[in-house]
């Protein structure tokens, strides 16, 4: 029973970081970027190609450059095409599932399409015993860099400039753009951000198992659904959703099956939305829509 | 108006009997049994891309999870062949897993006419039921999208883990006899072609009547503006749910096609991305007009098949690239091609003139 809660913790500690990036390109722009798996993927592969010059600080110096390369992957898509797409997701989820195949067909070509293997590095090897508990340290680390990424973003959102401008480009953007906030500039700056949290999510996703090109599919679905349990472009509510769904689907799974456990975790996503059916959190407006 | 209006009505018309002859008079005499096989397998899939149509370019509602539907009639019609074949014993997969005794779930497909009703009435039950909790409170656009994927997502899980139940990763395959005539010969082919023609041809008019309809212009107008169909006294649910129960209904109705057609139905065809690849064949066909919708079902299922064989890794490219360049130049889709291609020209011709007002592609953007 408790020996679950750590499974279901790092879970929910990898569904955050992969929500934390949605928050952002979703939950402030409104763009459903398919592509976002891909972008996991592509922080994933640079651990992956770093491990073999970086030694035992690897995962260290993995972590920023995977945010670059991920960030800079979005903000190419940004300029090049999600740009002109402003007001339509629907669209952009076609759009960016037109990249997300090329790209994942890229890796295949770059980097072959069986499995590949980081290695942890030495520190991150060993558990910690806890009674009953065993935590490995890798999961541990992943609930760390979790929580430091939602400090971070957090102290971004609310306590910098930059940050406030971009809520106020997500709240109205017309005002803020009659305001003097440069929309465009701020658009691309929160594309950066959200794509390259997705770059540190892969590299976390790397230390929990093999990465491949499809990596970022297996997660991005349940990813989205945190956002909408969670409410769109709320952090508190990107939280407690992926700690909700984290320890509903371990859990879950611990109780009946892995397969049963995505028909609950689905079934219960709906029956919430009967009592909040825009998440856990709304901003509160004066929009009828 | 009226003269542009009749001829625009007698050119439907006229386009609709030509393909109706081309399909029925013509392919069959000129295509090889593997060939028309091959088509009929198309088609199937533009009867799911037709509920896609009415779902999403009519009523606005981007349905992620056709897959589920084309799956559930798919099943049910895979379970009373299997049951068939195996006559009084297990299906052979069963055998293979382990299992002893024919699951109670399995036991009423025996019954072809329970076995054929399930084919509607499975997809319809899942459709109301999702509709009514989801459109009921107001979840619609990208959440809507999100969900249905979602939906897809666990039913192709559910179904790979229960092996001796579904038949798992492998699916149902293996049927020996289709209503009494042998799959293998190319007679049976033939008359599975000519359903699937036929079944099309109705659903289409069904479809066209439905759009033309009071019903359908409701529809219409709670894609283009809920609230305020709300405001005029209407429950945009309601509307939501039939048609969203009607799209599932015509991919349960494709799925049960397709097993006997092809031979096989598994989680492999039912899942996120081919759920997604049917929603973009219908984006590149022009989601607006029911016709694009079915084109684009067959074009893209046709490209996949001849491309994929022998060029696997260039045709994903293809693939993305096409969905790309369509998606940001002609958001219409092929149907909507030549009313841009006049729209350029007109602007053209009148450099000065006005911009006409064009039907704004227009969704709600959650707040």
């Amino acid at each position: 029973m408790l020996d679950q809660l750590p499974i279901g913790l790092s879970i929910s500690g990898a569904l955050l970081l992969i929500a934390l990036g949605l928050t952002f390109t979703f939950g402030q722009m409104g763009v459903i970027n398919m592509a976002h798996g891909e972008f996991i993927m592509a922080g994933a592969y640079t651990a992956y190609m770093i491990q073999d010059f970086a030694g035992d600080q690897a995962v260290i110096v993995a972590l920023p450059l995977a945010f670059v390369v991920a960030g800079a992957m979005g903000l190419i898509l940004e300029r090049v095409a999600i740009r002109r797409f402003y007001g339509r997701p629907l669209d952009t989820l076609l759009l960016t599932w037109g990249v997300s195949l090329v790209l994942q067909q890229l890796a295949r070509d770059l980097f072959g399409a069986p499995n590949v293997n980081v290695t942890a590095p030495g520190w991150l090897e060993g558990r910690l015993t806890l009674g009953s508990v065993i935590v490995p340290y890798t999961r541990l680390f992943i609930m760390a860099l979790a929580i430091v990424c939602v400090v971070a973003i957090w102290a971004y959102m609310n306590r910098s400039r930059q940050g406030r401008r971009m809520r106020a480009v997500m709240q109205n953007r017309e005002l803020a753009a009659c305001s003097g906030v440069i929309t465009e500039r701020v658009d691309q700056l929160t594309f950066f951000i959200g794509s390259g949290l997705a770059g540190i999510a892969g590299v976390a996703l790397t230390l929990i198992g093999p990465i491949g090109p499809t990596l970022g599919t297996n997660y991005i679905v349940d990813a989205f659904l945190v956002v909408v349990a969670g409410g769109l472009g709320q952090l508190r509510g990107a939280v407690l959703a992926a700690l909700a769904l984290g320890l509903l689907n371990s859990y879950a799974e611990f109780w009946t099956d892995a397969s049963l456990a995505k028909v609950i975790v689905f079934g219960s996503i709906v029956a919430f939305l009967q009592f909040r059916p825009q998440g856990m959190f709304v901003l509160r407006s004066r929009a009828l829509t | 108006m009226t003269e542009l209006l009749a001829s625009r009505k007698v050119r439907g018309y006229a386009l609709f009997v030509g393909v109706a002859a081309l399909l029925l008079a013509v392919a069959p005499g000129v295509l090889d049994p593997f060939r028309l096989g091959l088509l009929a397998k198309y088609l199937c899939f533009a009867i799911a891309a037709l509920g896609i149509g009415l779902a999403w370019g009519q009523g606005g509602m981007m349905t992620l999870g056709q897959g589920v539907f084309f799956g559930l009639g798919g099943y049910a019609m895979g379970m009373f062949l299997k049951l068939h074949d195996a006559g009084d014993g297990l299906p052979d997969f069963m055998t293979w897993s382990g299992v002893e005794e024919l699951p109670a779930l399995w036991e009423p497909f025996r019954s072809p006419v329970f076995a054929m009703s399930m084919v509607v009435v499975l997809p319809v039950a899942v459709a109301v039921l999702l509709g009514l909790l989801v459109f009921r409170q107001r979840v619609r656009g990208a959440y809507f999208a999100i969900l249905s994927q979602a939906l897809a997502a666990a039913f192709v899980i559910w179904l790979v883990g229960h092996q001796g139940l579904t038949g798992g990763t492998n699916g149902l395959t293996n049927f020996y006899d289709v209503f009494g005539m042998d799959p293998e010969e190319d007679g049976t082919q033939r008359t599975l072609y000519y359903v699937v023609v036929i079944v099309l041809g109705t659903l289409y008019l069904l479809a066209r009547q439905l759009t033309k309809s009071r019903f359908g212009r409701l529809l219409v107008a709670v894609r283009d503006g809920e609230d305020r169909v709300r405001f005029l006294g209407y429950n945009p649910a309601t509307v939501k749910t039939i048609t969203f129960a009607t799209s599932a209904a015509m991919a349960g109705i494709a799925g049960a096609l397709y097993v006997p057609v092809v031979g096989i139905i598994s989680p492999a065809l039912l899942g996120v991305v081919p759920s997604l690849e049917l929603v973009v064949a219908v984006a590149i066909g022009g989601r607006f007009a029911l016709g694009g919708a079915i084109l684009g079902g067959v074009l893209m299922n046709y490209a996949h098949t001849t491309l994929s064989e022998n060029w696997a890794e260039g045709w994903t490219y293809l693939q993305g690239g096409l969905f790309i360049l369509v998606i940001m130049l002609a958001p219409k889709g092929i149907a909507g091609l030549a009313g841009q291609l006049g729209d350029l020209a007109a602007r053209r011709r009148t450099p000065k003139a006005p911009e006409a007002p064009t039907v704004a592609i227009k969704e709600e953007v959650p707040a």
